[in-house]
Parts: C-alpha cells; sequence; structure tokens
C-alpha cells in the first residue's frame, strides 16, 4: 500500500495548458499516473497529451470523476485554483506553485474550515515537488526514476533534499511506500503530522524519515506527536545548521525568527521525543538502514 | 522586503494610525529646512537604516536648535551605524528622519505578526512598550496582552477596545488607541506585512496616542500586487551581491566561509552548507540556482560566488530532476570558460542524465574535481581549500 495516492487515483491537472502543466502531466502519464482530465479556464474543448481539458474544475470532476488535482497555477491566481478544486469536492489537491502570499495561503486554510473534517480537502504544498508512490503513481514534479518502491515513508519541506535522501536509500536497496513534499512556504496546506497520521495506519510502511529545515513550528509538533502516538521508528534530520539569524535562506518558510526556529534546536527536540537523528545530509541512507535492521 | 521607519509611518498615517509631524532629509541643510517647515522647539533626528536598535547605537539625536538638527545630520549622513541588529558591518546612514519631539507621558508595545503555527495574525501589546519584545516578554510575560485576527472578518473593533481597556488608557486614549490598532491591522493586511512594530507608541500628556518609531516587514511573495511598496525598496540596505542576485531572481545569501556554493533548491543547499561544515570546511554563501539550472544561470551564478573575495574554492552540487545533468553540466564548463576562475572547482552531479552530465565535465578538459556523493563533494571542497591556503 502506500498513502495519498496509486496507480487508480483519478487526476486533474489545474494549468495543463501552459508549458510547466503540460510537460509535467505528459511526465506523470509516463509514470502511470492516471491523469484524466485537465481544467483551463477558456481552454475547455481541447485536449492535451489526450487528456480532456475543461473551463472548470466542476465540469471536469462531473465529467471524468476526477478526486485528486495538482495545480500549476501562477502565484496571483494559484489560491483561487485551489479553493475552486475545493469548492467541487476534489478530495487531494497538490499545489506546486512557487510564491503564493502567505496571507492567501491563510484564506485558503480558512476556506477549508467551511468543510466538516470528513469532507475538508488535504492539500500539499505549496512550493513542493509533489508526492510519489513509487511503482504507481506520481502526482509531482520530481525525477520518478530516483525512488524506488518500498516500505519507507518520507515527508520532506525541501524537494530536492528529498530527492537526495530517496537516492541514497536506492543506493542501498532501501525503497518507499510514499514520498511527500510539503514545501517550503510559512503556511503549508498540510504538514508533518497530518502525513504522519496517515503512514500511521499504513501496514506497508514499516518506519518514515522527515526532513525538516529551520523556520516554523512543524518540526516540534511532529516530533511530539510522535513521542506519544506513532508506533513505528522515525527517522528526522533538519537542514540549516549554518544558516544566519533572520535572514531568508531561499524557501519563503525557511528563516529563523524565533526560539525553536534553528536548525540545532530543532534536532535536539527530535532527539528528546525519540525520533534516530540522521547524523549529517550525507547519512539519511545509513541511518534509515540501521534503523530497519534495529526494527 | 523591509523599508525605512518614516515610510513604514507613511503606509500606517494613509491607513488611519497617528504619527507625530516628521520630514524626511538627504542633506544637513535639508534637515534644518525640514525642523523649520515643522516648526516647534524640538526635533529629534532619526538615521534611516533597515535595522533597530539605532537609539543605543546613537542613530537618534534630540536636538534643540537648527544648529543641532545640522549637527545630528552631519554627524549621521554618509557614516555606516553599527547597532545591535545590524551586524559588525553596520549600514549605511543615507537619509535622516527628522520628527517633532513632543514630551509623552507613557511607552506602549504594539505589534503585529503572521503566527505560523496558528495560520493567522496574532497582535501582541504590552504596557511596557520603548524595550525590545524579546526584553518584554523575558521582563513582564505575565502582562504580555495577545489577540489573534479570524481571516474571515478580520481584527474587530471589540477586540481593540478590550486591549486599549487592558493596556489602563482613559477613555479618550482608548478610542484614540483603538483607531491606531485596528488602522495598523489593516497596513498590515492591505500591505501583505508580515511583521509590523509600532515600539513604542507613544500616550502624550493631551490624550494623543502617536506612533513614535515603526517597522515593518514585508512579503516577498506578495509584492507583484504591491507596486507600491516595491517603489520604497533601498538598495543601498542590502549586500550589493545579494541584490544583484535578486535582478537574476537568485537567492544568495553572503556569509563570512570561505567555500562558494552554487547548488538546486533551498533545502539541499542548506544541506550542502551543513556537509561542508561537517567536513571542516565554512561556507561563503547560500545560493539556489533554482529549478530550472540552465547554463545562463549557472554563468550568472558563479560571476556572484566569484565575486566574494573571500572564496577559495567552488562546490557546484546538482541534484538534477527536470533539468537535466548534461544541461547543467555544460552550463558549468562554458561558466568556467568564460570567467577566469583560479580557485579549485568541485562539480557533484546527481539525478536525470547523469552520466551524460559528467561525460561532458570529463571531455572539457578543465580542471575539475569530480565527485559523486554530497560527503564525497564536501570533502574534496575542504580538502581543496586547504590545500590552496
Amino acid at each position: 500500500m502506500s498513502i495519498l495516492i496509486d496507480e487508480k487515483t483519478p487526476i486533474l491537472v489545474q494549468g495543463i495548458t501552459g508549458d510547466k502543466g503540460s510537460f509535467h502531466a505528459k511526465e506523470m502519464l509516463d509514470y502511470g499516473s492516471k491523469v484524466v482530465a485537465g481544467v483551463t479556464p477558456g481552454k475547455g474543448g481541447k485536449s492535451v497529451h489526450g487528456v480532456p481539458v475543461f473551463n472548470t474544475v466542476k465540469e471536469a470532476v462531473k465529467e471524468t470523476g476526477a478526486t485528486t488535482s495538482i495545480t500549476f497555477v501562477a502565484p496571483p491566481y494559484a489560491a483561487d485554483a485551489i479553493m475552486e478544486a475545493a469548492d467541487a469536492g476534489i478530495r487531494l489537491i497538490c499545489s506546486i506553485t512557487d510564491g503564493i502570499p502567505a496571507q492567501d495561503m491563510m484564506r485558503v486554510k480558512r476556506y477549508f474550515m467551511r468543510y466538516p473534517k470528513d469532507r475538508r480537502p488535504m492539500m500539499v504544498g505549496p512550493n513542493c515537488a509533489g508526492i510519489i508512490s513509487p511503482g504507481k503513481a506520481m502526482l509531482g514534479i520530481m525525477p520518478g526514476h530516483i525512488y524506488k518502491q518500498g516500505n519507507v515513508g518520507l515527508i520532506s519541506r525541501s524537494g530536492t533534499l528529498g530527492y537526495e535522501a530517496a537516492e541514497q536509500m536506492k543506493e542501498l536497496g532501501i525503497g518507499i511506500s510514499t514520498s511527500v513534499g510539503i514545501g517550503g512556504d510559512p503556511i503549508n496546506g498540510s504538514s508533518f503530522l497530518d502525513h504522519l497520521v496517515l503512514f500511521d495506519k499504513d501496514p506497508d510502511t514499516v518506519a518514515v524519515l522527515i526532513i525538516g529545515e529551520i523556520g516554523g513550528p512543524q518540526e516540534a509538533e511532529a516530533s511530539a506527536w510522535i513521542k506519544e502516538n506513532f508506533s513505528k521508528p522515525v527517522i528526522g534530520f533538519v537542514a540549516g545548521l549554518t544558516a544566519p539569524k533572520g535572514r531568508r535562506m531561499g524557501h519563503a518558510g525557511a528563516i529563523i525568527s524565533s526560539t525553536g526556529d534553528s536548525a540545532a534546536e530543532k534536532t535536539e527536540i527530535m532527539r528528546s521525543y525519540g525520533l534516530t537523528v540522521a547524523p549529517s545530509p550525507a547519512e539519511f541512507g545509513e541511518t534509515v538502514a540501521k534503523v530497519l535492521q534495529r526494527a | 522586503m523591509d523599508v525605512h521607519e518614516y515610510q513604514a509611518k507613511e503606509l500606517l498615517a494613509a491607513h488611519g494610525v497617528a504619527i507625530p509631524p516628521g520630514t524626511i532629509a538627504f542633506s544637513p541643510d535639508q534637515a534644518v529646512y525640514a525642523a523649520t517647515e515643522l516648526g516647534g522647539s524640538h526635533w529629534v533626528v532619526k538615521a534611516q537604516i533597515h535595522a533597530g536598535a539605532r537609539g543605543k547605537a546613537g542613530g537618534v539625536k534630540f536636538c534643540r536648535t537648527y544648529h543641532e538638527v545640522q549637527q545630528a545630520a552631519r554627524d549621521l549622513l554618509g557614516k555606516r551605524l553599527v547597532t545591535s541588529q545590524t551586524g559588525p558591518e553596520g549600514k549605511p546612514v543615507q537619509r535622516v528622519y527628522v520628527e517633532l519631539a513632543d514630551p509623552f507621558e507613557r511607552e506602549i508595545y504594539l505589534g503585529y505578526v503572521l503566527d505560523r503555527k496558528l495560520e493567522r495574525v496574532r497582535v501582541i501589546a504590552s504596557k511596557h512598550g520603548g524595550m525590545e519584545i524579546e526584553e518584554i516578554a523575558k521582563n513582564t510575560p505575565e502582562e504580555l496582552l495577545q489577540v489573534i485576527v479570524e481571516p474571515a472578518v478580520g481584527l474587530l473593533p471589540f477586540q481593540a477596545r478590550e486591549l486599549a481597556f487592558q493596556l489602563g488608557l482613559n477613555l479618550k486614549q482608548v478610542s484614540r488607541a483603538v483607531q491606531t490598532i485596528l488602522g495598523a491591522y489593516r497596513a498590515f493586511r492591505d500591505c501583505d506585512a508580515t511583521m509590523l512594530e509600532i515600539n513604542p507608541l507613544v500616550v502624550t500628556k493631551d490624550d494623543k496616542v502617536l506612533a513614535l518609531d515603526a517597522k515593518m516587514s514585508f512579503d516577498d511573495n506578495a509584492l507583484f500586487r504591491r507596486r507600491n511598496i516595491v517603489d520604497m525598496n533601498d538598495p543601498s540596505q542590502s549586500d550589493p551581491r545579494e541584490a544583484q542576485a535578486l535582478e537574476h531572481a537568485l537567492n544568495y545569501i553572503g556569509l563570512d566561509g570561505e567555500i562558494g556554493c552554487i547548488v538546486n533548491g533551498a533545502g539541499l543547499a542548506m544541506a550542502t552548507m551543513d556537509m561542508i561544515k561537517h567536513a571542516g570546511g565554512s561556507p561563503a554563501n547560500f545560493l539556489d540556482v533554482g529549478g530550472g539550472a540552465s547554463a545562463e544561470r549557472v554563468a550568472t551564478a558563479f560571476r556572484l560566488v566569484l565575486s566574494d573575495a573571500n572564496v577559495k574554492a567552488v562546490l557546484v552540487n546538482i541534484f538534477a530532476g527536470i533539468n537535466r545533468c548534461d544541461w547543467v553540466a555544460q552550463g558549468v564548463v562554458d561558466a568556467v570558460r568564460a570567467s577566469n576562475i583560479t580557485v579549485p572547482l568541485v562539480v557533484r552531479l546527481a539525478g536525470t542524465n547523469v552520466e551524460a552530465g559528467r561525460k561532458i565535465i570529463e571531455e572539457s578538459g578543465i580542471a575539475i574535481i569530480s565527485a559523486s556523493t554530497l560527503k564525497d563533494a564536501a570533502d574534496k571542497a575542504v580538502a581543496a581549500c586547504k590545500k590552496a591556503g
């Protein structure tokens, strides 16, 4: 099994007629993802790589039964596209867009609250590489070939550092059940915690690697929850040991602005809650291997 | 993005926050003229830099005569002001703000931040203004007042009233404080701010409530719809290399180490810096060339990194996803040929088309140290750096 997506998940691509949307729709199709629809307002009736394009998400959902969306929509319009997907009943929304204003994300998260918990959409991103359940489906922009199918869950704020971990694991013959990129923005659609809950219930995930970075309370929140509730071993890492205080390190959310934001502090918090911390970003694979041997 | 105090005050005033009368000046003569225009008999001359703690560093001068105003402006303008927040190199003072100095009775703290945990705007106030919030939080945590804004409705008048009454203000002051608290919130919301601090917010003898100092930071992601904020940008306040990087849409942050870094992806860039530290070296910079690491972007990145005189070795670490290693390798080779690079160069490529990429590097005939893993790359860069002395 895997979490969030598999080969049967019907996927909708918002912004499919743009350069990026079209390119990655093709990549996803080639990987085996079930891309059933595209949406670009004003381009309804066309088709891209054989995928029908609709003007609105509602129409696309009605015609194709899509349950999951990936948005390649420019920052000024991204929040609107995400809320449109939510309103059309999409259950999983993955936003690749880098550069959505924080206040827009605040509104998006508030908008989601109008749905009762069991009907509230799960959002992944923004500013992320997406989701991949290796060997089954890809909902994102990652290079699919670096992921081996297997039993370790991976959650990472950074895209490329997630790739680094996946490749190190593959080198050692360790596979991944699902890899989720939650994104580098200050306000994420979903957190480490949201996906840990899913990995906990997934019988085919035996351990989870979480890769955080400086800024924000997410890593600490997840670690505390793991200590109390999580039944499987967790390996953790926080990037940005050498990052200076108060400077935004590329990602909008990667900034040390208050106590508990630094990599050293977060690493210590992870350790205190019983996570196995990878000593360096070159040792993701080895650390996971050691933990799997012990388990 | 940050702005100067006087610019933050302009924005606040436009949203109904009362501020003391003041004028910006770029020369001592302009400062004197500003004082004569403002009238009154006491002024403060304040250095405008993108950093706080100016008072303690001598960046705020109280003046009783026009002569003192001129002298204060002369002392400040053209200098670099070093405060506890600027780092040892300080920030250049190119403008001063001349403000009418009225005596005040009380100093209040009022701040707005985007709370990442709650995903809401949090308003913080305290009776004990005039010192840094960290200090207030440490000295009198029980007196820290907080209000959380519900994004669907915004900050409500009753919330502002509650704060004002809790601050112990009299009725006349309460109504003015409410106007300030609500106005500042609108400024925060309508300008896509991420941080707004009015410290101190002062109460005068005649019950006026005035923003005496103001600090605002803005969401870079929202600048596309905040032209007025972009126009306030003062490039003199940031590292010239960072300003240059921004023009090329590259993320660069200068540090004080010796190994220049060119990496794709913010997380991997931070991890690469961390690995350099683990290997016993020190990174000279953070640089994310982004997902589409084209040859041209790589070339620009090289120019930036090499413009730092402290750089004794360069480490390129690219994990190709969408972009392919062969394209990046060609970019590196072209960039090296175009720039007369004299320091050792370590290149680590991984991901899509890695073999083709490595081949291009090997066949280029350029002295590039190839590395296969992150650890290998960091070790080789540190060794090369030590050898270069």
